[in-house]
């Protein structure tokens, strides 16, 4: 099913999407954005700095999203050698990284009149660092290594070494003590957010997500383009 | 269905997550002493000795615990096992307040008094307008 990579058909779909999609972003985002910004209410404890996060935690959950989606695909791409999931892999890269460094400086403006500080070296925020490294490490690995296979084999076994660090970002709060509070959303227990909160929170998840979507056609594109004229297949 | 190279490749990909896993895992336990932000209350009464090194102890402040003495701080962090008494002159963050979450850091002067240089105030995961949290005080 895989195996008859036709960029032509996959582009005809793809070239038309990203108008549909920065349209629908525009339209989340704004509802998410006033809903964050103005109707939210401001919390108990914190007051109106509780809003940076309507943009650290869905920054923080697409980055690791991503991340996990693209060691999914570069791990069935060497098994079932699938060249279009490398590919993929590669378009969905760059949006991960800036949400991640989106999470990462937006704690830390949060941090600073919550906790008293820019930077803690605690588990949770150390090993959201370490993510963005194996990001910039995934990048930088696309353009050193001219040769196909060699690039598809690399960016895999990075893939999967930082892999291992996601688990870790995710269950880093509950297995040692962290300056990090734990998750407030439970999909097995109750969440302590409260649903006023939760809804701006959702609906700015879906316009990251969207973004996210939009940047990666495009980037998709991209590739699909340089495929076509062969003699550009540079990356 | 697939053939031996796929099944090989599989295996492959299989057997380098797992040794890797396995490594982070051990690297990890063997490292959980400097993984921890603090260290609560309890684990400071079983240190084998006093050290000189600046440490992070963290926990809950004691209710009705805070005074000022002598432009110092003084309170007490709490495990609900073990006290320690905390003094400190310096600025402090805004959330830190009486039966919330601190982590102090700084230096121990005995297993009862440490002497903080720095006090960071710990969030809890709970996120919830005003009105609600004066509905829920009132229950």
């Amino acid at each position: 099913m895989f195996k008859y990579f036709e960029p032509n058909k996959i582009f005809s779909v793809t070239s038309k999407a990203p108008k549909y999609v920065l349209l629908l972003f525009i339209i989340i985002f704004s509802i998410g954005l006033t809903e964050a910004l103005i109707f939210s209410p401001e919390d108990y404890k914190q007051s109106h700095s509780v809003r940076i996060m309507y943009v650290h935690v869905p920054a923080a959950w697409i980055s690791l999203g991503i991340f996990s989606t693209m060691t999914i695909l570069s791990i069935f791409g060497y098994i079932f050698k699938i060249k279009n999931f490398f590919l993929i892999s590669k378009s969905l890269a760059p949006s991960g990284f800036v949400f991640n460094v989106i999470a990462l400086v937006t704690g830390s403006i949060w941090g600073k009149p919550t906790w008293g500080t820019w930077w803690a070296w605690d588990a949770r925020i150390t090993s959201m660092l370490i993510l963005a490294l194996f990001y910039l490490i995934y990048l930088i690995a696309w353009r050193i290594y001219d040769e196909k296979e060699q690039v598809y084999k690399i960016t895999t076994i990075i893939t999967i070494l930082g892999i291992i660090n996601v688990p870790i970002i995710k269950y880093s709060v509950d297995w040692w003590n962290t300056l990090h509070q734990p998750a407030s959303i439970n999909i097995l227990s109750k969440s302590t957010i409260h649903s006023s909160m939760l809804a701006p929170l959702l609906i700015m998840t879906a316009a990251f997500a969207l973004f996210s979507l939009l940047i990666f056609l495009m980037k998709y594109n991209t590739e699909l383009i340089k495929i076509k004229n062969k003699g550009l297949d540079r990356l | 269905m697939y053939g031996r190279k796929v099944k090989l490749r599989f295996f492959f990909i299989f057997l380098i997550a797992l040794t890797l896993s396995f490594t982070i895992f051990l690297i990890l336990k063997s490292l959980e002493e400097n993984v921890v932000f603090f260290k609560s209350p309890s684990e400071i009464k079983t240190l084998s000795e006093m050290q000189n090194k600046k440490i992070r102890v963290g926990g809950m402040v004691k209710t009705d615990s805070i005074s000022i003495v002598n432009k110092e701080l003084n309170f007490v962090i709490t495990d609900f096992k073990n006290e320690i008494n905390v003094v400190y002159s310096g600025l402090i963050p805004n959330l830190f307040e009486e039966g919330k979450g601190v982590v102090a850091e700084g230096y121990l002067n005995d297993e009862n008094f440490f002497s903080a240089t720095k006090i960071l105030a710990k969030h809890d995961e709970n996120y919830m307008p005003p009105e609600v949290k004066a509905a829920l005080e009132e229950k």
